[in-house]
């Protein structure tokens, strides 16, 4: 049995924020459910008022802005899956899709519900660091936007206020071409990130541009690596540059040990996944278009 | 809180149910409207048993609330073909004998019938993905990806 609570369904953007604002801190954004409903079962949260936004249709769009590809934070997995926009600009998320959950699962978990449920191990959110994404934050008053990097405070908690509610996530454009994920699982299907890790990079004549690194299941919150980063930035790629930026982002993680695995095992995957992604980054790399 | 009316197609038929709002689609359809054919398993979106599939979409009905289904068309197992008339997946099934235990078979049936329809030219290795919500620990995968082939090509030749 979930615990009692009430409903009602949002028929816009407005309308939601309405409810938000008027029940008040019990009351709870409903997108996918996926994360929600299994916290309500194990009453780890129990919301007095269910606002669900999953047939908000201003939410669920994906469009090209001028500066930014915009993402409703409404989008299922399965819709980012299935977008042509994502597959041909950010191949690294059509990438992270195919190892996120189940098909079940991605039917209804959305982007907005990964990034505002902020587990370390969300596997939205290293691409989305990696990519230099935004977050939209929205109010009944207005809108806010903050740096996906800021808006996730620790694990579990980011910078949404008790009525404001994620509408959309921005990536700049150009984007990177040389984009590459690595997730490693105890299985292949459906399984929890032991570690997860995404880069974009451009190249210059063989050297690294806006190199970004982002890192998940590895700290108290994905993150980005600006020490591997920093290391690989303006210089020219080499397999010794890339093994010493891998070994950067192992120390810049603060790994934990626990059923599935212990912090030296992440550590030592973190500079082994680093290290395979940069490589892959780099050979689908190109000139920036700028 | 106050229950609500929820107004559902399912299989077909126009269904008016009571539900709280704190009850999951997956209680309603077995209590209120008889469809004990969802199976009840995890009931926390990990084993698919009580997959159904609501406007078009193969979801798992334990995180799905009734409530959020006033409107929508919803088809469980019984709703995909009749004993006279079944999908051509139900009769791979049968021609194969892809159900071992059974418990798994109706949310199989129902992910596997969905995808198709979304994906009729999916891989081998694309089907075996698509069940890969629906735990079987008869581990039956095997077959029921062969039936989902020889589904196709029953579909092809009719
Ligand atoms: C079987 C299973 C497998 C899973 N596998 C994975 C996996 O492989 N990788 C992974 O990363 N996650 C996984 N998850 C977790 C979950 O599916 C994801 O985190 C999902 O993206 C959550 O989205 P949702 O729409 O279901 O969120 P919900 O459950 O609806 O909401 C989650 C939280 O975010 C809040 N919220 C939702 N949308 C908004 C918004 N627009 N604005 C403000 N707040 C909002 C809600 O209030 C709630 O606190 C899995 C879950 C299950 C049940």
């Amino acid at each position: 049995m979930l615990p009692q609570t009430d409903y009602v369904k949002a028929s816009s953007v407005a309308h939601a924020l309405d409810m938000l604002h008027q029940y008040g801190t019990g009351a709870a954004i409903l997108a996918g459910g996926t994360d929600l409903i299994v916290d309500m079962r194990e009453r780890r949260r129990e919301p007095t008022m269910l606002v669900d936004i999953s047939s908000v249709e201003e939410l669920a769009e994906i469009d090209v802005g001028t500066g930014n590809i915009r993402i409703g934070a409404g989008v299922t997995v399965a819709g980012l899956a299935g977008s042509a926009i994502v597959q041909h600009q950010l191949p690294l998320v059509t990438e992270v899709t195919r190892h996120f959950a189940d098909y079940l699962t991605r039917n209804r978990a959305t982007i907005g519900g990964n990034l505002a449920n902020a587990s370390p191990g969300a596997d939205l959110v290293p691409p989305l660091l990696a990519l230099n994404a935004s977050v939209v934050l929205a109010t009944a008053q207005g809108e806010r936007t903050v740096d996906l990097n800021d808006f996730l405070v620790g694990p579990r908690r980011t910078l949404l206020l008790w009525n404001e509610l994620v509408r959309a996530i921005h990536i700049p454009t150009p984007v990177p071409r040389g984009q590459a994920y690595e997730k490693l699982g105890l299985r292949t299907g459906g399984a929890i990130a032991v570690v997860s890790c995404a880069v974009s990079m451009d190249q210059a004549g063989g050297e690294c541009r806006r190199v970004r690194i982002g890192l998940g299941a590895v700290a108290p919150r994905a993150f980005r690596s600006s020490e591997a980063e920093q290391i690989m930035e303006g210089h020219m790629f080499s397999s010794d540059i890339a093994a010493r930026a891998a070994e950067a982002a192992a120390n810049s993680s603060q790994p934990i040990s626990d059923v599935r695995g212990s912090a030296e095992y992440r550590h030592a995957m973190v500079r082994a996944l680093v290290e395979r992604a940069l490589h892959a980054a780099y050979e689908r790399s190109s000139e920036p278009q700028e | 809180m106050g229950e609500r009316i929820v107004q559902i197609n399912l299989n077909g038929r126009s269904v008016r149910l009571k539900a709280a709002p704190n009850e999951t689609l997956l209680n309603v359809l077995r209590q209120k409207a008889s469809a004990t054919e969802v199976k009840s398993g995890c009931e926390r979106g990990d084993c698919g048993a009580c997959a159904v599939i609501v406007d078009g979409r193969a979801v798992n009905s334990c995180l799905t609330l009734a409530v959020q289904t006033d409107g929508a068309t919803v088809t469980t197992v019984r709703g995909l073909g009749t004993p006279e008339h079944p999908h051509p997946l139900q009769e791979a099934f049968i021609r194969l004998g892809a159900a071992q235990c059974g418990i798994c078979i109706p949310g199989v049936l129902v992910s596997l019938s969905a995808f198709l329809a979304e994906r009729p030219d999916a891989s081998r290795s694309e089907i075996r993905e698509a069940v890969a919500g629906n735990l079987c620990r008869c581990t039956g995968y095997q077959k029921f990806v062969d039936a989902a082939e020889e589904s196709r090509i029953m579909e092809g030749l009719e």
